[in-house]
């Protein structure tokens, strides 16, 4: 199902979680780590960051720490789709596990910064509505797409009480 | 007639239940164990298993350090600290080493990894593991709190490049240089979502300690995982730490493994490394930035702080002086690595040349501990990352380098060739 979202926030290659979280603020409250967020590369993301928009990235982007922070930040600030050339391995699970589609779209590059996105995940299309192109996505398999739809694994969890079968992650 | 299966899919296979595994397909496996520390542990865990109204799965298969917070500092990270040791506690976890040095040190220090586990650690450093024949990666607090609940995950089976070290080590060259080699030529997307297998001739020669830090940072390789198959040298270090081998001849990659890429690498041709900010792919042989001025020197991490890498600093320091306007701070990866460079005169060396010793924990190394930079200060290290702002301050540089190079570049006080300094009397 097509669904979507806003604005896209474009960025380059290896946006690490170091940019995303950085150490200094680890030990805080949430909301005071999400407004140091991605501010070593554009220090106004996170004031001028809405409710469902979307960040693109280049090659890796959130490659670094397991810290889910990284996911959660940008998840605090409304982030609700990402975008990228590939994903640090670790960082795509978290996303995923906090209920965030995070699609692999070698494409991504035609992105313009402010473009209105959509996107479906099942299909694994990437909908530039500014432009009017479509961009093939990784679709999400089975399972890690039920999660991601469910709001990520707790809520899954809580839904199904067992882990995500990779039997069902393969349908 | 069937390709042989690597390391990475033999693990993988033996923990999914099944004959074999193919690069690509998603499988649920049984964890062996799973670690976990302060900052991503039990204190992003317990508000989950609360929620979810589980209990952990199997308290003897979990392992918590405390080493980001350590030793407090203030309030919050003493009320971690204090939430860590209360949630052990409370949940039957024994095997808790509370301030004994970073977790991907204490973990095989005390016996707890053998050839073939399949192990889940809460830190991106995870990888480390690999070193001793496991298949080890790691996870997001959320999928700690899933296996936790579950003693399972899921796992896209990773296809596995071949590094193929051969040739001698020269004086002054060490595994990091390898590492951060490796990083400039692959890139840090060079071996995503792959396992990176290291083998040839000159890894049976390397100690512990420096095959942990090739598998270590098969993270900035992209890599879900690095590792290195069992042979003696694995089997005596585990023997020497109360653990226990096993059959480690089992678990080596079939002779006709599919392996998606083998690259060389000559360790008789390798100078010494060093990454400029902010990335290890930034690497370049030491001549490229030598002179550059330096504000401090920091020795520590997983991945420059173990024994031996403390071993290579005192070579380098031992009676030389730190640099005027340059500190050298020595974090040593573990307590008994604390200890034994007590023991055999190591930490002398160091202090005697002006080091200045830290606790035994991560440390400045991702901004958590004491030691951290000032916007405009530079800093040459031996730890595995250098984005920007990680080890301070936004505007700080971090250029990385085997504790050789740092130990030189702290007597000159700009980054320095170890090479002529080692092999010759101050």
């Amino acid at each position: 199902m097509m669904q979507s979202y806003g604005r896209a926030w474009v960025f380059g290659d290896d946006i690490d979680t170091d940019v995303l979280a950085p150490g200094l603020y680890m030990k805080g409250p949430l909301e005071e780590l999400a407004a140091h967020c991605l501010e070593a590369v554009d220090p106004e993301f996170a004031a001028y960051v809405r409710e469902g928009d979307v960040v693109v990235g280049g090659e890796n982007f959130g490659i670094g720490s397991s810290r889910e922070q990284a996911v959660q930040a940008l998840q605090y600030l409304g982030v609700r789709l990402l975008v990228a050339k590939s994903f640090g391995g670790i960082f795509f699970r978290n996303a995923l596990n906090f209920g965030i589609a995070a699609l692999t779209c070698p494409d991504a590059g035609r992105i313009r910064p402010g473009d209105i996105i959509a996107a479906d995940a099942a299909a694994g299309i990437v909908r530039n509505c500014s432009r009017n192109e479509d961009y093939a996505a990784e679709a999400l398999p089975g399972r890690l797409l039920a999660m991601v739809q469910a709001g990520g694994l707790v809520p899954y969890l809580e839904k199904s009480g067992s882990a995500i079968s990779g039997k069902d992650a393969e349908t | 007639m069937t390709m042989g299966a690597t390391l990475a899919e033999k693990i993988i296979a033996r923990a999914s239940g099944r004959q074999q595994v193919a690069p690509g397909e998603i499988v649920t496996c049984t964890v062996d164990l799973a670690m976990m520390h302060d900052s991503g542990g039990p204190r992003r865990i317990e508000p989950l298993l609360e929620r979810l109204g589980a209990r952990v799965w199997d308290p003897d298969k979990v392992v918590v350090i405390s080493d980001h917070y350590v030793p407090a500092v203030d309030a919050q990270s003493a009320a971690i600290l204090d939430l860590t040791r209360r949630w052990v506690a409370e949940n039957g976890i024994r095997h808790f080493y509370d301030m004994q040095g970073i977790c991907h040190v204490v973990l095989p220090e005390r016996g707890h990894l053998r050839p073939g586990m399949f192990v889940v650690g809460g830190d991106s450093h995870s990888p480390t593991g690999g070193a001793f024949g496991c298949f080890m990666f790691g996870v997001g607090a959320t999928d700690m709190a899933g296996v936790l609940v579950s003693g399972e995950t899921w796992i896209r089976v990773p296809a596995t490049i071949c590094i193929r070290v051969d040739g001698t080590f020269a004086p002054g060259v060490s595994a990091k240089d390898v590492v951060l080699h490796l990083c400039a030529r692959l890139g840090m997307g060079g071996a995503r979502y792959q396992a990176v297998e290291y083998t040839g001739s000159a890894i049976g020669t390397l100690p512990m300690a420096e095959r942990m830090t090739l598998a270590n940072m098969a993270a900035e390789l992209g890599a879900q995982t690095g590792l290195i198959a069992a042979d003696e040298v694995t089997a005596d270090y585990i023997r020497a730490s109360g653990g226990d081998p096993g059959d480690f001849t089992h678990w080596q990659g079939d002779a006709d493994a599919g392996y998606r890429q083998v690259h060389d690498v000559n360790a008789s041709a390798l100078a010494p490394q060093v990454a400029a900010p902010h990335s290890p792919a930034n690497a370049a042989p030491v001549n490229e930035y030598e002179g550059l001025r330096v504000d401090q020197a920091y020795i520590g991490a997983c991945t420059g702080a173990k024994l031996e890498d403390l071993h290579m600093a005192a070579a380098v320091l031992r009676g030389r002086r730190v640099a005027e306007n340059t500190r050298l701070l020595v974090a040593p990866a573990s307590r008994l690595i604390a200890a034994a460079a007590a023991a055999d005169g190591t930490l002398a060396a160091l202090l005697e040349a002006g080091a200045v010793l830290m606790p035994s924990g991560c440390g400045a190394c991702a901004g958590y501990g004491a030691g951290v930079l000032a916007d405009g200060e530079v800093c040459i290290s031996s730890t595995a990352r250098n984005f920007k702002g990680r080890m301070g301050g936004r505007g700080s540089r971090v250029y990385l380098a085997s504790p050789y190079t740092v130990a030189a570049s702290a007597v000159a006080g700009a980054v320095a060739d170890p090479r002529p300094l080692l092999g010759e009397s101050a």
